[in-house]
């Protein structure tokens, strides 16, 4: 039991929500953090930063 | 352009393809020769003599031996040349190189990387195209386009609506929610997209018989580079799998495409439709294969159109990507890190 459970907070998952009609998108990194993004690819480029969601956060800004 | 991931299993031909006779196929830019062995098992040889490269699907079998048909030289199914015509000494160098093969779910699967690390284990699985309880309706398309423009098709349903409306496409494919999921570890990229009340397609409603709206599943598996499944699930609206995971008052189709890249620009687009549903009803198989055919047929043109625009267009053209593309983007990722592993 607590096997499974060890292999399933190990497993390496990205996850994007998205709701047509809403613009926004949805992350979820395996770590846990969460993201909002209106752009598939810097929602990308933020769950790919991982660990370092906060320095790719500012950087992928488009403006 | 990107390279082809050569370390990989690629579905080559369905199983039935595969007889006595000398099946020339192209993966991955390698020309192959595939045929059935006495003992039931399949090979896989360079579809080149080694003596002036003529193809050694135009010779003929001698037993397990093929038979090159310009000059006579004379391969086992290891790729060893046996024979060379006129003289007793057979060239060190005179052997064809052969392939990696396994036959599983009614597909032969093909290595062309190096022999070395191939492992059966790692063949991606569709079970249903080879189980009692379902019944298939299959067919191989071949595509004037690289397999990455297929890639991008199929992770993207939302062209359903306006590429195949009034056979699977209904307004509600896009305007669902979608969930998209990378497994980094198993290598796998999950879309799902589940319908509640929706219209039943024509390509649903003339199969299942359901009558009014349905409850529709779709729920992609895409194995890179070759396998892609569509978990589709069909149910009259409110019917929900049982606590104890039984789901028998649905009805299930899995659709499943093996992709695989015969050159640079062309594209074998082998595409197979199971069920649980009307198993033994051969109207519904019929029904089912010609729509699901002109389905593929309408990408197909599609495509091939896709690839024409990509050649003549001036280098460094920037795509633009919205929300839809979040499975495709995901999907030529690990393309590309399995191009480069
Ligand atoms: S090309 Fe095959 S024997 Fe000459
Ligand atoms: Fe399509
Ligand atoms: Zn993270």
């Amino acid at each position: 039991m607590s096997d499974v459970t060890a292999r399933e907070t190990a497993r390496t998952v990205y996850t994007i929500r998205w709701s047509p009609g809403s613009d926004r998108l949805h992350g979820v990194c395996h770590c846990g953090a969460e993201h909002e993004a209106e752009d598939p690819v810097l929602m990308w480029r933020w769950l790919l930063a991982h660990p370092d969601h906060e320095a790719c956060d500012e950087a992928s800004r488009p403006w | 352009m990107t390279p082809f991931p050569r370390n990989q299993w690629y579905v080559a031909a369905y199983r039935d393809e595969v007889g006595d006779d000398l099946l020339g196929r192209t993966v991955c830019g390698e020309p192959l020769m595939l045929y059935r062995l006495q003992d039931g098992s399949v090979a896989a040889l360079a579809d080149r003599c080694v003596h002036r490269r003529y193809p050694l699907s135009m010779g003929h079998r001698d037993g397990d031996r093929i038979v090159c048909g310009y000059h006579g030289f004379t391969y086992e199914p290891s790729g060893a040349c046996a024979y060379v015509p006129a003289q007793t000494r057979i060239p060190r160098t005179a052997r064809v190189p052969a392939y990696p093969v396994v036959e599983r779910d009614s597909l032969v699967w093909v290595w062309i990387g190096d022999p070395q690390v191939a492992d059966t284990a790692t063949v991606p699985r569709a079970p249903w195209l080879d189980s009692p309880g379902w019944t298939v309706v299959r067919g191989m398309e071949p595509l004037a386009a690289r397999y990455g423009l297929l890639v991008d098709n199929l992770l993207d349903l939302s062209h359903e609506t306006y590429l195949h409306g009034g056979y699977i496409g209904t307004p509600e494919v896009a305007e669902t929610p979608i969930t998209t999921e990378v497994d980094e570890d198993a290598r796998i990229v999950h879309v799902r997209r589940r319908m509640k009340d929706v219209a039943c397609p024509p390509f649903y409603a003339r199969s299942t018989g359901i009558e009014g709206r349905i409850d529709r599943w779709q729920d992609i598996e895409y194995h890179p580079p070759c396998l892609y499944l569509l978990h589709s699930r069909i149910a009259p609206t409110g019917v929900e799998p049982g606590p104890d995971g039984d789901d028998s008052a649905a009805c299930h189709a899995e659709i499943v495409y093996a992709i695989t890249p015969e050159t640079e620009t062309t594209t074998m687009d082998f595409w197979m439709v199971a069920r649980d549903f009307a198993t033994g009803d051969e109207e519904v198989s019929r029904f089912l294969a010609e729509s699901n055919r002109t389905v593929v047929l309408q990408d197909v043109v599609a495509l091939n159109a896709l690839e024409k625009v990509i050649a003549t267009e001036p280098a460094g053209y920037q795509e633009l990507s919205i929300n839809i593309d979040t499975g495709g983007l995901a999907a030529r990722r690990l393309l590309r890190k399995l191009v480069e592993q």
